[in-house]
């Protein structure tokens, strides 16, 4: 579905434009804040825009450091092309150790690639451990609509009714916030006591040591990594990072631009497996799934520097109205915008980079950067040059202007026509306007024929 | 000093009397204005829709008719914003009008009066891209006898974007909906901003739903004596 036609179905959803409304707008002015603590923010985000600059010119490179290092501190690494590739790898772990359930750090290259879905298929039950993730696995028809809060389209009342169908078994939850996260804790701790296989992504890998690192807020992600006897980790080929010296910069400009928090409530780090602490097998998958084809584009290639801290959802006004299930993508908003068409191929999701005002709210607040509405621009040229016909009513229109503007004579005698509410442009965009905006009267005179009349007369 | 005034075709075809007010506003302090009629459009539309390979030709043309100036002046933020990122060689000496008030001229107080209750919408261009920061504001306190009220949500987009108003016109109406809607809590009887586009989207919803509220670029307010 277009975007267009998706966000025509969401619109509708008064009590989701409430829910994403409130939600993004607290979130807003609480990281505003944090943001606002650090007089150094600005410098910030220049050293991590020029930290993943730089990662990206060597890519190559600092993936082979990585791996020479997690396998020396006694992890695996595989490789894996696509989606496929990376599920089948993690299914065949999962079967070697006999596991029929394994519990999931939330993790959206996983989401991306349809883990969850892949290892249904294999008899392999993937438990979603985050809470918000537990809620949309928990009702079939739910989708994810946020990075960072992927239940921001559901409030308190819509959950407790879903939990006590669900995992509290008929209990009555009552309105407490901690009662209702309390059924959720009860049926995952036993969960996380038992099940040998945890399958996680990562936010950082540092390739100088082989450190892998998940932030998180809740401790599910602490038990995933530190309780199962096995640990499978699925991360972007572009999350690596040169050095230890640089998660200096994204430990502090992560946890302010997405929670709003100074430091998140848990930062897990490990290096391979350590005998008698922690799991005692440890796998890295490293996904492509096209990113490759993304560096090779030098203005969107910077779509691969984001850090998923969903700073540019909060603050769009487009996500704020349509919610994030518009975008059909895992990565939604500003950021899924410029993400998904070149993941998946513009050809796959060619309305994505019109999905927007080009206000620049998101690239204000992206802490590495990122300049999304100049990658926006350069998406609609990409699709308008290799997806779309050079005959479409809007490509002639164009070229008819263009042509218009060329020359002065021919310029005058489109503003008349245009006056008359006629001409290409006038032609294209008035039923569009008109459904639900008054046009303004045609003034009697166009300034350069005022100015004619009054100034060269 | 000689000035050359970057009417945009949209003022020029739609809203000339941006473009008057500009002219009287810059004579009665003291500039020469001129306007080179070769103007057409700078390509704005083009590039931002897709089609950057046809605008090549505004650009270059913006060049050649703006070239001899040295100053070049136009109600419009969007546009400027355009020529300063697209059209290096000539951007700095191009200037919206209110960074052309307070930078160049040296003027905050400009003479006007205009007793109205009035409210002001800064555009995400002249924030984001241009970065006029308080300029409009600091030139609207010095007006005699307005009226001046705050508006909600203020830097947020009022949904115009150019063709997204009419590709994505019902995410457009959403957040249009919001905007006059604060507009209307300010009980003014004006909104204005420093580009008539996202004005006449405002202004559109505001005559659909009969508010009486009338929309005016920030120059005719600079300009009126009343």
């Amino acid at each position: 579905m277009s975007f267009q036609s998706a966000a025509k179905v969401t619109l509708r959803d008064a009590q989701l434009r409430r829910n994403v409304g409130k939600a993004t707008g607290l979130i807003r002015a609480k990281r505003e804040r944090a943001v606002a603590e650090l007089p150094d923010w600005e410098a910030l985000r220049d050293a991590g825009e020029a930290i993943k600059a730089r990662t990206m010119a060597t890519l190559p490179e600092q993936l082979e450091r990585l791996e020479a290092a997690v396998t020396a501190a006694g992890g695996t690494v595989h490789w894996a092309r696509d989606g496929a590739e990376a599920n089948a790898i993690v299914a065949s772990i999962a079967k070697q150790h006999g596991a029929d359930e394994v519990i999931k750090v939330k993790s959206l290259a996983t989401d991306e690639i349809g883990m969850n879905e892949a290892l249904e298929a294999e008899g392999i039950h993937a438990l979603e451990t985050d809470l918000a993730e537990l809620i949309v696995q928990l009702d079939p028809e739910d989708k994810q609509s946020h990075i960072l809060v992927p239940a921001i389209h559901r409030n308190r009342a819509e959950i407790r009714a879903l939990f006590e169908r669900t995992i509290a078994q008929g209990q009555t939850l009552g309105y407490e916030a901690s009662a209702i996260a309390e059924a959720a804790r009860l049926h995952l701790r036993h969960k996380f006591l038992t099940v040998p296989v945890a399958v996680s992504g990562a936010n950082f890998a540092v390739a100088e040591t082989g450190t892998v690192g998940v932030v998180e807020s809740e401790g599910n992600g602490r038990m995933c990594l530190t309780l199962p006897r096995v640990l499978v980790t699925l991360m972007g080929i572009e999350k690596v990072l040169p050095a230890w010296q640089d998660l200096e910069v994204f430990l502090q400009l992560l946890p302010r631009s997405s929670t709003a928090e100074r430091m998140n409530p848990y930062t897990s780090l490990w290096t391979g497996v350590r005998e008698g602490d922690g799991p005692q097998e440890f796998h890295l998958v490293l996904l492509d799934g096209g990113r490759s084809q993304v560096l090779a584009d030098e203005v969107g290639r910077a779509a691969l520097h984001c850090i998923r801290c969903s700073a540019c959802l909060n603050v769009c006004p487009v996500y704020e109205r349509v919610g994030g299930q518009a975008y059909e993508s895992v990565y939604p908003g500003p950021i899924g915008a410029i993400l998904t068409p070149q993941l998946r191929g513009l050809g796959e999701a060619p309305s994505l980079p019109w999905a927007s005002s080009l206000c620049g709210a998101c690239y204000e607040v992206c802490p590495v950067k990122i300049d999304i509405p100049s990658i926006l621009i350069h998406l609609r040229g990409r699709v308008v040059r290799e997806e779309k016909s050079s005959l479409t009513p809007e490509a002639l229109a164009m070229k008819g202007m263009a042509a218009a503007f060329a020359t002065r004579r021919r310029y005058e005698a489109a503003q008349r026509l245009a006056r008359l509410g006629r001409g290409p442009l006038a032609k294209a965009a008035l039923p569009g306007w008109t459904a639900m905006r008054d046009l303004p009267e045609p003034p009697k005179e166009t300034f350069r024929d005022w100015w004619r009349r009054e100034r060269e007369s | 000093m000689k000035v050359a005034l970057f009417i945009t075709c949209f003022n020029d075809t739609l809203f000339p009397g941006a473009g008057k007010a500009v002219v009287r506003l810059l004579e009665r302090l003291g500039c020469q204005v001129e306007f080179p009629f070769e103007q057409t459009c700078c390509g704005q539309m083009h590039v931002n829709s897709g089609y950057a390979h046809e605008a090549g030709g505004l650009h270059e043309r913006f060049v050649r008719v703006f070239d001899e100036f040295e100053a070049v002046v136009s109600p419009s933020a969007s546009c400027v914003a355009h020529v300063r990122e697209r059209i290096p060689s000539i951007g700095p000496r191009v200037f919206e009008l209110t960074e052309f008030l307070i930078d160049e001229l040296g003027v905050v107080d400009v003479g006007a009066s205009f007793p109205h209750r009035v409210t002001f919408h800064p555009t995400c261009h002249s924030l984001r891209l241009l970065h006029v920061g308080d300029r409009p504001l600091r030139l609207l306190r010095e007006v005699r006898g307005i009226d001046l009220v705050e508006l909600d949500g203020a830097r947020e987009c009022c949904g115009f974007g150019g063709t997204f108003a009419v590709k994505n016109a019902d995410t457009s109406m959403a957040m249009l909906s919001d905007k006059v809607r604060h507009v209307l809590d300010t009980r003014a009887e004006v909104c204005t901003s420093a580009d008539t586009s996202c004005l006449m989207h405002i202004g559109g919803a505001l005559s659909r739903g009969r508010t009486g509220v009338r929309t005016m670029h920030i120059a005719e307010i600079l300009a009126a004596q009343e």
